[in-house]
């Protein structure tokens, strides 16, 4: 365990409707065994102790699964670590008198809710649009009845994998939710109980990603990259397909 | 509301589609300038009646009407891509990620394609122009017929220095913006060959580069039979 | 307060099956004017929302975090069960029902046990046919996996994240069902307050966490999908916002409140590093498939795992349990962890951890097929802390993970209140003193997908002539200025301390003395510290910003707050129950071997609290357990 010393800039916004800026805070009561967000913890003690209102961030699993951490480390969502949301990231990685960087995930889709907090609610309205299988409480026939292949499964779970977090929208250089989307599609459309809904779950999808306001998929392949569950842009492809051919069909 | 002519991915398969025909244009182009390479006479009369032929042909004015419609739609198309862009992030981030996760061509196609808009234009003007509504010299054949020499004035233009370095530069341009154009159109358009997805990945970037570079060794090679 | 279990008349086999054929109905045409209130979107929360919504209910779900996926089932890993003997290993409803009798060391009722595992088998085709992505095998059928306590594979999963997998059938089901109109959604909402109106629940108070405006809110029933409440350790596996506040409100209204002490500490966990470490991670049951547990020999021996030769490793699962070995069940791993690092054998910078050995496996299987197994659990604890498990074992210690204790429920999931229900993780029901492995995802979704919408319906068949209340009733009038003044007290507190630094204290005050093991003295110690804790709490609390904007401090404190009363109420239980059973191991009762020594005598029964007022101490009353199937005998696992 080593201690650490660091300087924080961090976006402080009071709500939505007013304008934000960068402050700067110096922290020194840090070691390297603690994960980022117990960095932030340390920060909003100490400035708790000053009587100053702490700094709001998104968590709650703090084990990589909920997707609720979302914040942009020197320029990089969830930080420098590939294939890691930032409650896994660990200051191991960040050295001695480093200065850091924090924004929140930027994009018209996802306004700033406080500080590094956004409001993420256009994913959950692109599910609501389409994203799920119409299959009533009782109705299911036996789990065994269709098999399905352990590759499609397997592909099918690739995608599921997605944890809604957004880092894909915030790493974008044109804020685009293509990623997300089309992993969403994607679980659906490989497994035979999507197969009755397969069309028009893509354009609705597809429509609803776009009056939400995300940017277009310019293939730069920066979701892939930033994505913490490392999920394929070959999904893109898929979503492309899926929608052009359901388009066409009518 | 469905609407598929106005989706974020309908608009894409058109830039795509749009880049895709121009890039075999491209290649097109390319075949006719290897003329360039024959030297003497000979490689002047064979380049003249090739621009000759290119003028009047009506097969190739169609294909030209193509071609610049398929300009057109490319660069308005992506510049409305690149303004919607700017609408779904207002506040932009403090700190670059800069190309940690991305590829510098893949982030700057839109500087990249105005600076290869511009190069039509000039390229347009030296050459295109002259050919139509310029004062041409002529050519004249040994069976007393007379053609544009076009050959003359692209040798010509290729003495200056200048003029053949900046379409030396708007050829690593093209080369950068065709690294991540072609790639990206074939994944927008949703090609993939599961068995061959590396070949396809190799051709496409060796498309991205062979293609610039052919065309650049044509003013290098005029400019320095000309020292 | 009388305690009637409602559990149907009839052999064990026949109840639920009755029961369903004679319940009283709601007409389609009812069920449309009739509101249910829904709180929390885990498993039990989603599940139920989105199965009352499709049956034709008007159903409001209220979730704290900024989107009802975000709910903290989907952290489980390992698996959901379900008796559908696809293994063709002699599984059956019966086996699975004894199993999870046993597993919670006689402390459960019998009547919903054997429903849960009745209603288990469809609970994997309803997840199925919603597109979640189990795990299969080459020929296309589904695979399982086994887990502790068990001999049998019953266990489906979807890689190392089969509650996220299950959750988000759940919530694509809800949000189905949000956008047909039949659920209004709300996020980052805090149920602050039940209200009751002539003894029945009709409605909850809520605070839009973002704004600070408090709402009110009506329904015919009200059903609390709330979770557990591991937080009160501070440390935990639990999420951060995972907190008792919905459930303890309701106690405080008069729901009973069962088994508080009951908590299942989970052995295989990541060690705690350091004091300002926020929470624990799990490493998942699974990987005791194949993991071998062991501690050096020799005190103190401070040699790399590698260095240590096979016969100077004791494997102390193996050695004491040679029937179950790794695979033992959770309380009973963690009490042996515990043993062996009390008497100096653990490893670690701290002597608190012991080693999860995959070198045989690796051995056994190979690299990939460990892998294809494990690998993102074995990545993700590489992530932590730094070692990489396929060349070094893995360094674990249990931790708190799963209450079973939580609001008294009937056969129908009602609480002591009429009209409020109780499921999943915040009800008491189905584990008794100790949960199995993969039986929280089970009992989540058959409480919301298979048992709470027919069970409202003999209630709210009751009340189809009830009109919508106006929430203008002075019962709302006063829950909301309750909290509203609660908010206020402690916003205006001239402290100096944060909230962080009470629940950190609070949280090392419930673990040292109502952890792993009890004792009589302590436990009495326990309250008073508790106390005195809880004192200095309201006159010194710090809670800086205001209510008009987001402020995870003031949610935060109010959280903590509640914590305060649990942790005393849970220091009681444990002091009452003077036996050892499952999760709760009291250290005056104990075999000769040091296994949990229960009292069949005078312990069979559910310990159910009764509030009654902040300072006095709450009334016991006694569920007693009727065991007409299965007898009690000492759980052996050797």
């Amino acid at each position: 365990m080593t201690d650490l010393q660091l300087t924080l800039n961090i976006w402080r916004q009071r709500s939505s409707s007013e304008s934000g800026k960068f402050e700067s805070y110096e922290v020194d009561n840090l070691n390297t065994h603690m994960s980022f967000l117990e960095m932030l913890d340390v920060l909003n003690e100490n400035l708790v102790e000053e009587n100053k209102e702490p700094v709001a961030f998104d968590h709650d699993c703090r084990e990589g699964i909920c997707g609720m951490c979302s914040m942009v480390i020197n320029g990089r969502p969830h930080g420098p670590m590939k294939g890691t949301t930032t409650c896994q990231l660990h200051m191991r990685h960040f050295k001695n008198g480093d200065t850091i960087t924090i924004e929140p995930w930027r994009a018209k889709a996802f306004p700033v809710v406080k500080d590094l907090v956004v409001d993420r609610s256009s994913f959950d309205r692109i599910i609501q649009s389409g994203g799920y299988v119409s299959v009533n409480t009782g109705s299911a026939p036996d789990g065994n009845a269709i098999p399905i292949p352990k590759s499609i499964a397997e592909e099918a779970f690739d995608a599921a994998a997605c944890i809604g977090c957004g880092a894909c929208v915030a790493s974008c250089k044109n804020a685009s939710a293509s990623l997300f989307v089309s992993a969403k599609i994607s679980q659906l459309s490989l497994l035979p109980q999507g197969q009755p809904e397969k069309n028009e779950r893509v354009k609705k999808m597809v429509a609803q990603m776009d009056e939400e306001g995300f940017g277009h998929c310019t293939n730069t392949g920066a979701c892939q990259a930033e994505c913490p569950k490392e999920i394929s842009v070959d999904y893109i492809r898929k979503m492309n397909v899926d929608y052009n051919l359901s388009n066409i069909k009518g | 509301m469905n609407n598929y002519f106005t989706s974020t991915i309908f608009r894409k398969i058109l830039a795509a589609l749009s880049g895709l025909f121009l890039t075999f244009f491209l290649l097109g182009h390319l075949a006719g300038n290897l003329q360039l390479f024959i030297s003497g006479v000979e490689g002047q009369t064979q380049f003249n009646k090739y621009a000759l032929f290119m003028t009047t042909n009506p097969v190739v004015k169609l294909l030209s009407i193509l071609t610049y419609a398929s300009i057109l739609l490319h660069v308005v198309l992506t510049l409305y891509l690149a303004f919607k862009s700017r609408q779904a992030r207002p506040i932009g981030y403090a700190v670059s990620s800069g190309n940690s996760n991305s590829s510098w061509s893949s982030n700057n196609m839109a500087i990249l394609g105005t600076f290869l808009l511009l190069f039509i234009i000039v390229h347009m003007r030296s050459f295109w122009y002259e050919m139509h509504f310029g004062e041409m010299p002529y050519q004249y054949l040994d069976d007393g017929t007379k053609i544009k020499d076009l050959y003359l004035i692209t040798t010509s233009a290729f003495n200056n220095p200048l003029y053949t370095l900046f379409y030396i530069l708007s050829m690593i341009a093209l080369a950068l913006h065709l690294k991540h154009g072609v790639g990206s159109a074939v994944q927008t358009i949703g090609l993939k060959l599961p068995n061959y997805e590396k070949p396809l990945k190799y051709i496409a970037e060796s498309v991205a580069l062979i293609i610039p570079a052919t065309f650049a060794s044509i003013p290098i090679y005029l400019y320095i039979k000309n020292l | 307060m009388i305690l009637d279990s409602k559990v149907p008349e009839g052999p064990l086999e026949s109840k639920w099956t009755n029961y369903k054929s004679s319940v009283p109905l709601v007409s389609p045409a009812n069920k449309r004017r009739i509101e249910v209130i829904v709180v929390g979107t885990g498993l039990a929360g989603a599940s139920a929302a989105a199965s009352m919504a499709e049956m034709g209910y008007k159903v409001k779900s209220f979730c704290f975090q900024d989107s009802p996926r975000r709910a903290h089932s989907i952290a489980a890993q390992g698996g959901i069960n379900a008796a559908k003997n696809y293994q063709n290993d002699g599984d059956s409803v019966y086996r699975l029902f004894y199993d999870t009798i046993k597993g919670g060391d006689y402390r459960s009722r019998e009547a919903n046990v054997y429903r849960l595992a009745e209603v288990s088998a469809s609970i994997i085709d309803q997840c199925v046919a919603q597109g979640v992505p189990f795990a299969r095998e080459y020929g296309g059928t589904l695979d399982n996996r086994s887990f502790g306590g068990v001999q049998v594979s019953r266990t489906f999963y979807a890689r190392g994240q089969t509650g996220q997998q299950l959750l988000l059938g759940a919530y694509s089901a809800l949000s189905r069902q949000i956008s047909k109109g039949n659920i209004t959604m709300y996020n980052r909402h805090e149920m602050v307050d039940i209200v009751k109106i002539d003894g029945k629940a009709r409605g909850v108070i809520v605070r839009n966490l973002l704004t600070g405006e408090f709402s009110r809110h009506f329904g015919h029933a009200v059903v609390l999908a709330t979770g557990g409440y591991g937080n009160v350790y501070y440390l935990s596996t639990n999420a951060m916002g995972s907190n008792v506040t919905a459930a303890w409100k309701a106690y405080k209204q008069g729901a009973a409140f069962s088994n508080p002490c009951f908590t299942q500490i989970h052995p295989t966990c990541i060690p705690v590093s350091g004091d300002y470490q926020s929470k624990l991670t799990l490493m998942s049951e699974s990987l005791r498939n194949d993991g071998r547990i062991w501690v050096p020999k020799n005190k103190g021996d401070n040699r790399k795992p590698s260095q240590i030769p096979e016969d100077e490793r004791d494997y102390y699962l193996e050695r004491r349990y040679p029937a179950f070995g790794n695979l033992v069940p959770r309380d009973v791993a963690s009490r042996a962890a515990k043993e062996r690092c009390d008497e100096g054998f653990g490893v670690g910078d701290t002597g608190l951890a012991v080693y999860l050995d995959f070198e045989d496996a690796i051995k056994r299987l190979g690299k990939e097929t460990v892998s294809a197994r494990y690998g993102n659990l074995f990545a993700m604890y590489d992530k932590i802390t730094g070692d990489d498990p396929y060349t070094t074992p893995m360094r674990i210690f249990p931790a708190v993970h799963y209450t079973m204790g939580g609001l008294w429920v009937d056969y129908d999931l009602m609480t002591t209140v009429p009209g409020l229900y109780a499921i999943g993780e915040c009800n008491f029901s189905d584990h008794g003193a100790n949960r199995l492995g993969a039986s929280a995802l089970m009992q989540g979704l058959a409480d919301g997908y298979f048992v709470l919408p027919y069970t409202i319906g003999k209630y709210l068949s009751e009340d189809i002539r009830t009109e919508p209340m106006d929430t203008a009733h002075e019962a709302f009038d006063t829950a909301e200025k309750k909290a509203l003044e609660r908010t206020k007290i402690l916003l205006q507190n001239n402290g100096s301390r944060s909230v962080e630094s009470f629940h950190r204290d609070l949280g090392k005050i419930v673990w040292d003395y109502c952890g792993m093991s009890r004792n009589q003295k302590s436990l009495n110690e326990a309250i008073l510290s508790i106390q005195s804790l809880r004192e200095e709490f309201w006159k010194h609390v710090k809670v800086p910003g205001d209510d008009k904007t987001y402020n995870p401090e003031l949610d935060k404190a109010g959280r903590v707050a509640d914590f305060f009363e649990l942790g005393e109420l849970m220091m009681r239980d444990a002091l009452e129950r003077e036996e050892s059973c499952g999760g709760h191991f009291r250290e005056e009762y104990q075999t000769q071997e040091g296994e949990a020594l229960r009292d069949d005598e005078n312990y069979t029964f559910a310990s159910t609290w009764e509030f009654k007022g902040i300072d006095k101490p709450p009334t016991l009353h006694k569920e007693d357990l009727n065991f007409e199937t299965v007898a009690p005998t000492q759980r052996s696992y050797k």
